[in-house]
């Protein structure tokens, strides 16, 4: 009897998952794979095709011949500019972040008052606040305080919207930190400051890698505030200048296309350098 | 001398933060509501009227209209993301190496911005030139998706879809890994089918993340406003005017800055409700849960 229960289960065992290929899933795997792709290849091969080339050849066709002349052409008509401005406003938006949510997450973790905890409420309200809701109020903002067309509209807004998660993402790990680090340092007669300084500043370094990434992106892809908070090409970024671009030069769906890879080829080296802390960046909290 | 020992940081610490975010994120909320009371075109002062943008929005038809559509188009793309992101997800958990190559490839929308993914498919989905007209006669169609209004508003769900799936897959990938494998081989041991086991063990170990990622996508459904503005205008008509797109044009095209932000204040309230109804209903509030439940 023993003996048979044990083969049964040996049995069994052999055919776990993990050996037994996956058909089903593995096929709509296949499926969706081919889906990611084609539009993939389309833009790819489309930013490499001759403007004519592009309405004589089908949209699949392999292109006959190949041309980084669209890529040239994108850098003329201001495309640095633009790639300049959405960098400036993410390492701004990031910037600002840290600096207030480092401390902020600190304050929160070890602070024993109750403002402080009503606080942490506030922004876990905010994480459910859809900042496109709100954009009438941050442009009648921005107009008084007289920052209209600047970067510097673009950067508050975009990094005040991304303290919720930042300042969620910091805290858990900060929070952990085991309280005895902290005891430690203040029996050495360690100030607040120097207790910030020297621990929480070194310990929270995954989490403010996470919150870089996370704010940078979003920043980076933000479209809705430096739509209704600039209009001067020269405060341009990135995504309305691919939309400019296309309202500008419609047919020209090459130059298009060489834009719109141009414009994520920051992104994909950050991807293909390092993939775990992107990936990580972007489910922030989430994915916990 | 105070002792060093009890000294712990204050609100002075958290102060800046709440400062920042009172002004730019929670200010506007208040803000939001007193300007929909009054009329303003951008320029100037706002003036006080009262209930009279309320009075419009009740009466205004394209307002229903919107909410209908924004509705249909969030519940579409929950109902499209959310299983085929658990099923990715939980797919792309397992160690394989072909399973890692292949959720690498599936992560690449995420490189794009929403307004490079529009401005792509706009191409792709172009009539003449794009791959509606080559493929399109084969079938009898005529090739416009984006002309005509039913089709353009799968359109846009699809490229939702295509743009978030890999976002919300990564969440469930991630916690699809936590799951004890204890909890696999029992089931196994009893004969459990592979299905019976996503559905008995996997769907309900998730559930703290099919919630979050609902949140997400509830509050994200804003962020549908960018995919439509470059892709169909709202059109063709307004049969793609989601409310987001309609409170832009009200603000920023014809500068009723006042009225749309009556509109804003349905939006406001429609998308922090139906989160925090979530939340609630589910218990998700409570932290401990959100960090130790997965």
């Amino acid at each position: 009897m023993a003996t048979s229960v044990k083969d049964r289960v040996a049995t069994r065992l052999r055919s776990r998952p993990g050996r037994r290929p996956a058909y089903w899933s593995g096929l709509g795997a296949a499926f969706w794979l081919v889906i990611v792709l084609i539009p993939l290849y389309f833009l790819i091969a489309t930013s490499l095709r001759g403007s004519g080339d592009y309405m004589s050849e089908g949209p699949l066709a392999i292109p006959e011949s190949l041309t980084f002349d669209n890529y040239v052409n994108v850098f003329e008509v201001g495309f640095l500019r633009f790639l300049g401005n959405s960098l400036i406003v993410a390492l701004g938006a990031v910037g600002l972040v840290l600096l207030v949510a480092v401390p902020a997450a600190f304050g929160i973790v070890r602070s024993r008052s109750r403002v402080v905890a009503t606080t942490f409420s506030l922004f876990l309200l905010g994480l459910a606040v859809p900042a496109q809701a709100v954009i009438i109020p941050v442009y009648l903002l921005i107009t008084r305080m007289n920052l209209y067309d600047t970067l510097i509209a673009v950067i508050l807004p975009t990094a005040a919207f991304s303290l919720p998660i930042s300042i969620l993402v910091l805290t858990s790990s900060l929070r952990d930190v085991p309280g005895s680090l902290y005891e430690a340092m203040a029996l050495d007669g360690a100030t607040t400051w120097q207790v910030f300084q020297r621990l929480v500043l070194p310990l929270s370094r995954p989490g403010v890698m996470t919150v870089a990434i996370f704010v940078g992106l979003n920043a980076w892809n933000n479209f809705i505030f430096p739509l209704v908070l600039t209009q001067s090409e020269s405060m341009r970024v990135l995504p309305l200048g691919l939309w400019a671009f296309q309202s500008q030069y419609g047919t020209d769906v090459p130059g298009l296309m060489a834009a719109v890879v141009l414009s994520s080829l920051p992104i994909l080296a950050l991807y293909l350098f390092g993939r775990r802390q992107l990936l990580g960046g972007l489910a922030a909290g989430f994915g916990k | 001398m105070r002792s060093s020992a009890t000294e712990r940081p204050g609100f002075v610490w958290v102060a800046p933060a709440l400062l920042f975010f009172g002004l730019f994120g929670l200010g506007p909320v208040v803000i939001v509501l007193y300007l929909s009371m009054t009329a303003w075109s951008g320029l100037g002062s706002p003036e006080w009227v009262g209930l009279d943008n309320w009075v419009r929005l009740g009466n205004d038809d394209q307002v229903r209209s919107s909410l209908g559509i924004t509705m249909f188009l969030t519940v579409l793309c929950w109902a499209t993301q959310t299983p085929m992101a658990l099923a990715f997800g939980s797919w792309a958990a397992g160690t394989q190496k072909s399973r890692a190559v292949v959720s690498s490839i599936f992560f690449l929308p995420l490189l794009l911005s929403t307004a490079a993914i529009a401005l792509l498919w706009k191409a792709i989905l172009e009539p003449h030139y794009g791959l509606p007209g080559q493929i399109g006669p084969l079938i009898g169609f005529g090739g416009n998706i984006l002309g005509d209004s039913t089709l353009a508003l799968y359109a846009i769900a699809f490229i939702v879809l295509w743009q978030f799936l890999p976002f919300h897959m990564l969440l469930y990938q991630a916690a699809a890994r936590q799951v004890p494998k204890s909890l696999y081989e029992a089931a196994e041991l009893d004969g459990a089918s592979p299905i019976q086991r996503f559905l008995r063990i996997t769907v309900p170990q998730l559930r703290h993340t099919i919630i979050a990622s609902s949140v997400l996508m509830i509050v994200g459904s804003m962020t549908y406003f960018e995919t439509v503005l470059l892709l169909t205008g709202g059109g063709p008509g307004n049969a793609t005017e989601i409310l987001p797109l309609y409170m832009y044009t009200q603000g920023f095209v014809s500068f009723e800055m006042g009225y749309a932000s009556a509109i804003a204040v349905v939006l406001v309230v429609l998308g922090t409700g139906l989160s925090l109804l979530v939340v609630r209903a589910t218990g998700y509030s409570r932290m401990t849960s959100q960090r130790e439940g997965i």
